[in-house]
């Protein structure tokens, strides 16, 4: 098993009220799965995709990559958590302004420390994978939403992650553009064996997936990540 | 790429915004390399005048007051001339000139007069170590002493400096000439001793002008004192007295009562004094300004960097990699600040001072690495806190955002 967590609570305690936006979350992401989240808007995926990052800290529950448990790890470990082991695609892009497209991707192996001669070559060939190779040196703002999620995902394949975590990729994409975009988020997975854990609000993109999870009110309504 | 490089780039993206960051850390660098190279001009104007005026230290025998020196009463105390050799070969540093005298008040042709023995400069510059110009203290002390003998003092200014006298020869001073009814070239009777007048001095409105030099050597033994002196007189650097050359030559002459002449410099050290007081007080105040200037630039411009900073943690940027991308940016925000800053500043106030106020200012190249030291660990220090709390901002506040 990849990933699996275990009685997975969170709990907002901003102001006076608490929401809990994930009660008792179970799931099992096995070595190369794609495994999609669905659910109405509110109901935790973005929670649950954070807190499974480290980017927000559980309320109850536990957390086992490759069955060691990571949820009591300090920042600065789940942070070389994320460098080394997981890939980020959201639906903002999440792209670095005033980098290029290719400085984008490899803004992740500097910061993973991989040797600087490595870094140009790998970010080339992986923005000629996602069909960028003419646009490497332009800034974001100089490419279209679809090209943009594309050095995104780029990005995300640089550091060889085990699981790209990705939040609503095609959200802000046209149709056709979304289609793009999950056949390329499939074939990652299909010939990489690279695992994905996809939240989406579309029913069309969930289908993508080998395996479902269903969220309603921060809680597990079908599926467990397995298949 | 490296890290430097994300700075780097940032800083060309936002460029516009450097202007604010930018402004009050070079003014103010700007300011301080002004005051300084004013304040460095304006010692040197003064001391270079103050200094023309004469010596500024007398040794004089042990219970012996000034006045006494300048009425020269006929048993007024004297030491012995070997206390010169004693000064000289203990290598004091910032003694500029030593001249040794000896005065007594006597008759000439019945009017009572002072005689002093002095010797002259072809006789003290057989012996140069006293001229000892070796002083240096890295903030330009050094230059300020020798700029004695430089062109700018004023000639009614400077000092009578006797270059040749032989024991037969004497010299007038001015209203002691009237007195004595004496001109260049008549012969004039001291006691035993024919003197011929080789000059006049020109008025100084000093003591000077009321008395009569002849050789010293001859005038020991013409009055046969031995080999006595009345007084040591001593040209010290301004900066060196301050330094406690007062005391030093009074561990070297322990029997013997060291003094300055506390108007002249009094007002040197104090006048000197007083300018650096100020343009440190100022500089202080520059720079505190100018850092939190700096920190407060660099609170905005974190804050807009907050979706960047989320984006670099979530792909697992330690802390320090972030504190690392601004606080280099602070470093470059400082290099180019104290650049700027000591540019502007030394070109106003070389290029100004002269028109406004008066003087000749020279450039201080020493400031050009100080000013980017100075900038760089204000900009650094400035910047610490902002980019703590930056490090610190919760990577998922804007992960929720579409
Ligand atoms: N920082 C926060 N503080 C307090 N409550 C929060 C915070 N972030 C999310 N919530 C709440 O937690 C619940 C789950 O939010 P979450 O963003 O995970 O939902 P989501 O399924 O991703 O929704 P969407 O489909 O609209 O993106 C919501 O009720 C939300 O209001
Ligand atoms: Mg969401």
């Amino acid at each position: 098993m990849l990933l699996a967590t275990r009685g997975l609570g969170k709990r907002y305690a901003r102001g006076r009220v608490a929401v809990d936006a994930l009660q008792d979350v179970g799931v099992d992401i096995e070595e190369g799965a794609f495994v999609t989240v669905t659910g109405p808007s509110g109901s935790g995926k973005t929670t649950l995709l954070l807190t499974l990052a480290g980017l927000l800290r559980p309320s109850a529950g536990e957390i086992h990559f490759r069955g060691e448990p990571v949820q009591e790890l300090s920042d600065a470990a789940w942070a070389a958590f994320r460098r080394k082991h997981l890939g980020f695609v959201m639906q903002n892009f999440s792209l670095v302004p005033y980098l290029t497209a290719l400085e984008n991707v490899m803004l992740p192996m500097t910061l993973a420390g991989t040797p600087s001669a490595e870094r140009e070559p790998r970010a080339r060939v992986l923005l000629d994978r996602v069909e960028l190779g003419d646009r490497m040196e332009h800034l974001p703002r100089e490419l279209s939403a679809g090209q943009q999620q594309r050095v995104a995902i780029a990005r995300a394949l640089a550091n060889n992650p085990a699981l790209i975590l990705a939040d609503e990729p095609t959200g802000n994409l046209d149709p056709a553009l979304a289609d793009d975009v999950l056949a390329l988020l499939k074939k990652l997975n299909e010939e990489d064996g690279t695992a994905i854990l996809m939240v989406t609000h579309s029913p069309r993109a969930a289908e993508v997936g080998t395996a479902r999870i269903h969220l309603e009110a921060g809680r597990i309504v079908s599926g467990n990540g397995t298949a | 790429m490296k890290l430097a490089h994300v700075t780097w780039k940032e800083l060309k993206h936002r460029r516009a915004s450097l202007v604010s960051g930018l402004i009050a850390i070079t003014l103010g660098i700007a300011v301080i390399v002004g005051i300084r190279a004013v304040t460095r001009a304006s010692e040197y104007a003064v001391t270079v005048q103050l200094d023309s005026l004469g010596a500024n230290v007398l040794v004089l025998p042990q219970g012996a007051s000034v006045d006494e020196y300048h009425t020269a009463d006929i048993d007024a105390p004297t030491f012995p001339e070997e206390y010169v050799e004693t000064m000289v070969t203990s290598g004091l540093l910032g003694v500029e000139n030593i001249s040794p005298k000896l005065t007594r008040r006597t008759e000439v042709n019945g009017t009572s007069i002072v005689l002093t023995g002095v010797l002259p400069d072809s006789e003290v510059a057989k012996k140069p170590v006293w001229l000892m110009e070796g002083l240096v203290d890295g903030d330009g002390g050094g230059h300020v002493c020798k700029g004695r003998h430089g062109a700018a003092a004023d000639p009614r200014l400077k000092r009578n400096i006797i270059e040749e006298l032989d024991p037969g020869e004497c010299l007038v001073g001015s209203a002691a000439a009237k007195r004595l009814g004496l001109e260049v070239g008549s012969v004039v009777t001291v006691k035993t001793a024919e003197l011929e007048v080789i000059a006049i001095n020109d008025p100084t409105g000093t003591v000077d002008d009321d008395r009569l030099f002849m050789h010293l050597h001859a005038m020991q033994d013409l009055l046969g004192i031995g080999k006595q002196l009345s007084v040591i007189e001593v040209m010290g650097c301004c900066s060196a007295i301050s330094d406690g050359l007062l005391s030093k030559l009074r561990n070297i002459l322990p029997d013997t009562r060291v003094t300055s002449i506390s108007q002249i410099v009094s007002t040197q050290i104090e006048t000197n004094r007083l300018m650096d007081r100020l343009s440190w007080g100022v500089l202080f105040i520059v720079l505190l300004v100018g850092g939190l200037s700096i920190g407060n630039y660099m609170w905005a411009n974190v804050n807009q960097r907050r979706r960047e900073i989320g984006i670099m943690r979530m792909l697992g940027a330690k802390r320090s990699s972030i504190l690392g991308v601004l606080l280099a940016k602070a470093l470059v925000l400082g290099v180019v600040g104290g650049l700027i800053g000591y540019g502007l500043g030394t070109i106003v106030v070389v290029g100004f001072g002269p028109d406004i106020l008066g003087i000749e200012v020279e450039a201080l190249p020493v400031w050009l690495g100080l000013s980017v030291l100075l900038a760089t660990v204000v900009a650094v220090l400035g910047s610490l806190l902002p980019a703590w709390l930056a490090s610190r901002f919760d990577p998922s506040a804007n992960m929720q955002e579409v």
